[in-house]
């Protein structure tokens, strides 16, 4: 196996090629030959001929396989772009040919539940840390690699793609991830930074998505900017409380992964959670909305986890709650703004 | 898991002692002592940056805090030569810092010269003593002298002292993956890690070794032990090396670990107590002092870097538990556990604590009343904490077989990355606790005493530990009715995380419930002068002494058992 890794130049991997996972590896063939992986044969087949996946453009050095063990053969680095719902799959798809010399950073913004067999979230109703998994938990858990590392920021990919100014962070255990990272998307037009506290980092990005429902909500209300910057400060404060109990730091809700992220959210009206608060706003019930949604807006799913979770860590965050209400049990979402402007939150900032 | 005791003796798997790896270490030592000095000195240099004034600050502050030690802590066993190389140690920095003829290349080879005199001392003063035919006598004494005591208690009349119907084997028995350590013992290097409650552990545990026919392992005992010349004669001759836990400064604590890691690289079997003291609490250890174990990862890394990539390289991590009925030492841990954690919370009422018990009167006690121990030997794995199987291959969570070299690969090389080890040594750490919390044995000792003490905590649901300790015992009782059925549902639970083999049990939980009870009573913490449980004359259950009942319930501290009550 030792020769087998020295005899040739190991290219790129990634994982997945939606929007995220198209404009990650179009950045890395800049300075790297990349392999990507499609589950699809037709996209497979698609950016080796034509150079785009589902249409959008793709470098023409990349090449693309639907073989998980090729990818996993011809890259030790590898980057997983896939949407969250099907994270744990492709995971799983991948770890027998997954070795302790690769290196994963992912860039995939959800959690995961740990349960055993015919338990859910349904039967289960409350949930402790254990049982809820980041995505480098994931990867922990399921595969054999150690080296992981995430990749989180205020990065919308039609703006990667058209090559404006951006930053990201690259958060790991280890030095050696964060430097690879660094060394491999770093660019003009392209800041990364590292950071330690991979926890913290996916956490950032994960709670984040709370609240950019609740922003849409408030557009869709039309209460104006004053009541965003109201609800993007205390959106961070919940979002540091939930990030502690969950096992991440402070700093890392108040950099760029966290409050960068957030602002950059809560302003895209393009952005599926946003859509979701507009929507509500407007009327429409959950069902209604997620009918017409090709893909799930994943701060719901975050929504339900965490409400699942604060039952049992004995915190309160408001914002996540009075949604979950809002979402799952019929309250109207004027009667849970009223809610939370009386809510005591007597104390600006208690963190730091 | 095999429930029959190991009660043969093993054939020694290395039957000439001149084979032993501990041997060839002796006869090597002065080479070896050398090698070491050298490599921490280059460990330190690399670790200043090479910089002259970054060498020139540690080796001030290494200079002082000695002095300061001398002054403040001597010890008997500290050499008489101490004040005298110290000083020329200083005179010598004095008169580098003050020639200003020397240019900075001069003036860094100078501050070497130094910091190889410090390191050779340090080398010197750690490397062990071991002479193979004390080794040989010390176990024979331990042996022999435990017998007859057992003998002469068990088997009545005067002259069955030289009986020889019961053995040391009936006492502490060893159960676990016996065949896998000696096996793999003969194949690379195992690094044993056992829990640590008792002083005895390591004696028990020098024992267990030669019992299952393997060679000495080494390990790192405290220097304080050396103070006493009988424990210095029995510490050289188990292949202690020393450890000084007064010397707290960069350059002692890298000889230290230039000395293991060398070691286990020579190939000697090492011992390491990763919880560092013994556990103050009576829980099973949860955080490790991480600094030893890493030198196992280092060593093994290295043996990779030099070519070493069959098994003959490969360094096999053992975890251990010892469990017992009665830790010797109970009170004072336990006493310094709760002023440790509740500092101004906690306070004695009063002095005359049951610390008098004598060690030989402990021996007796324990020859002619019986307290068994059991040993048990855990799955070996390698130092990411992944299972080996009969050949030492490592075995993923899907039981396929995975390069233990791949985890120190990068970009197809074999790389140092300090910082990489340092995170796997936190991995391995918490694989070792997990595997000590799998193959921990509960003892009905142990679940009477989480029981009692938990449901006298439910009964009092407004008082926090510290409070509850203070209970006047007089006021606390428990129906033997109620008791039982709470042991019983406890006992459940305990079954079914053994089902899925998260916890061990003993072969006497299987008895009735009334046996185990009365078994239980009968042993837990049982030569204290203050009996963490008994029952009055009605029956009820009731304690003597609250912090002992405490420390005994605390082995079954983190399996989420708490949550039945």
């Amino acid at each position: 196996m030792a020769l087998k890794n020295s005899s040739k130049p190991k290219k790129i991997g990634v994982v997945g090629v939606g929007s995220f996972g198209a404009a990650i590896a179009n950045m890395l063939a800049e300075k790297n030959e990349v392999m990507v992986y499609a589950r699809k044969e037709e996209i497979v087949e698609e950016i080796n001929s034509v150079h785009t996946a589902s249409g959008r453009e793709i470098n023409p050095s990349i090449q693309a396989t639907f073989d998980p063990e090729e990818l996993c053969r011809s890259c030790n680095i590898l980057f997983f772009m896939v949407p969250s719902a099907a994270f744990v799959d492709v995971v799983r798809r991948f770890a027998p040919h997954l070795y302790p010399f690769h290196l994963i950073i992912h860039g995939t913004k959800g959690l995961a539940l740990n349960l055993g067999p015919g338990e859910s979230l349904e039967t289960v109703q409350k949930l402790r840390r254990s049982q809820i998994l980041t995505m480098s938990e994931v990867i922990l858990q399921e595969t054999v690699s150690v080296r992981v590392g995430c990749l989180a920021g205020p990065n919308i990919s039609k703006e990667l793609s058209l090559g404006q100014p951006a930053a990201t962070v690259i958060a790991s255990k280890y030095n050696e991830v964060i430097l690879e990272g660094q060394r491999l998307l770093r660019s003009e037009k392209f800041q990364v930074y590292g950071n330690s506290d991979i926890i913290g980092v996916e956490l950032s990005g994960v709670l984040k998505n709370i609240i950019a429902i609740a922003a849409g909500a408030i557009a869709g209300l039309g209460l104006g900017e004053n009541a965003k910057g109201l609800l993007i400060s205390r959106g961070m404060v919940e979002m540091v409380h939930l990030s502690k109990a969950l096992g991440g730091s402070v700093q890392s809700v108040i950099g760029l992964a966290g409050v960068g992220d957030l602002v950059t959210t809560c302003n895209s009206v393009d952005s599926r959670n946003f859509t979701v608060g507009f929507r509500l706003a407007k009327g429409e019930t959950l069902d209604q909305i997620l009918s017409t949604m090709d893909e799930v807006a994943e701060g719901v799913n975050t929504v339900r986890i965490i409400d699942a979770f604060i039952k049992t860590a004995g915190i309160r965050a408001p914002i996540t709650e009075n949604l979950h209400r809002v979402l799952f049990e019929d309250l109207p979402i004027a009667e849970a703004l009223h809610f939370l402007m009386k809510y005591p939150f007597s104390v600006d900032v208690d963190f730091v | 898991m095999d429930e029959n005791y190991i009660k043969h003796r093993y054939d020694p798997i290395i039957p000439s002692k001149e084979e032993w790896p501990v041997v060839k270490l002796a006869r090597e030592r002065k080479e070896f002592v050398k090698k070491v000095a050298d490599l921490a000195e280059s460990r330190i240099l690399g670790l200043t940056g090479k910089n002259p004034e970054i060498l020139k600050e540690e080796l001030e502050t290494t200079l002082y805090r000695e002095k300061l030690r001398i002054k403040q802590n001597p010890w008997a066993v500290d050499p008489d030569d101490e004040s005298v190389f110290w000083n020329e140690v200083r005179s010598s920095l004095l008169q580098i810092n003050t020639d200003s003829s020397l240019d900075k290349a001069k003036r860094f080879q100078a501050y070497q010269g130094v910091l190889h005199r410090i390191t050779s001392r340090y080398s010197e003063e750690i490397a062990s003593n071991f002479k193979a035919s004390h080794y040989k006598f010390t176990r024979s004494v331990v042996t022999y002298g435990f017998s007859r005591l057992l003998n002469a208690a068990r088997v009545k009349g005067f002259k069955s002292i030289f009986s020889n119907q019961y053995t040391l084997q009936d006492k502490i028995q060893i159960t676990g993956q016996t065949d896998q350590i000696r096996d793999l013992a003969t194949k690379g290097t195992i690094v044993m890690v056992p829990t640590h409650f008792s002083n005895l552990d390591s004696i028990l545990i020098g024992w267990i070794i030669s019992v299952l026919g393997m060679p000495p392992f080494i390990y790192g005992a405290g220097l304080n032990l050396f103070n006493i010349s009988i424990f210095a004669y029995f510490m050289n001759a188990l292949g202690a090396y020393k450890v000084d836990r007064r010397k707290k400064n960069l350059m002692y604590l890298e000889t230290l670990k230039t000395y293991s890691k060398e070691a286990i690289q020579f190939g000697c079997h090492s011992l390491f107590f990763p919880g560092g003291t013994r556990s103050r609490s009576g829980m099973i250890e949860s955080k490790l002092k991480l600094g030893l174990l890493s030198t196992a990862i280092e060593a093994q890394r290295a043996n990779y870097q030099n070519g070493l990539n069959d098994i003959s390289g490969k360094v096999f991590i053992v975890p251990v538990t010892i469990n017992y009925h009665f830790v010797l030492e109970a009170p004072g841990l336990i006493q310094e556990h709760l002023s440790q954690t509740g500092q101004e919370r906690y306070y004695k009422e009063s002095d005359e604590f049951s610390t008098s018990y004598k060690i030989s009167k402990f021996l007796v006690k324990f020859f002619t009343k019986g307290s068994d121990i059991s040993v048990s030997i855990g799955k070996a794995m390698d130092v990411l904490g992944n299972y080996v199987d009969q050949d030492g291959n490592s075995l993923d969570k899907r039981g396929r077989k995975i390069d233990t070299r791949d985890y120190f690969v990068s970009d197809g090389k074999i790389t140092i990355d300090q910082q990489r080890e340092e995170e796997y040594t936190n991995m391995l750490g918490k694989r070792i606790v997990e595997e000590f919390h799998k193959i921990n044995r509960v003892f009905s000792s142990h679940l009477v005493a989480f029981v009692a003490f938990e449901l006298i905590k439910a009964k009092t649901n407004k008082l926090d530990l510290f409070d509850l300790i203070r209970l006047p015992e007089e006021d606390i009782f428990i129906p033997y009715e109620e008791f039982k059925s709470v042991c019983q549902m406890v006992l459940d639970r305990v079954f079914e995380l053994k089902a899925q083999g998260k916890i061990d049990t003993a072969p006497h939980l299987k008895r009735t419930m009334d046996e185990i009870i009365a078994h239980g009573m009968d042993n837990v913490g049982m030569y204290h002068a203050k009996r963490p449980l008994i029952r009055d004359k009605d029956g009820n259950i009731v304690t003597e002494d609250m912090s002992l009942l405490y420390f005994y319930h605390n082995r079954l501290h983190g399996y989420g058992l708490e949550k039945l009550f």
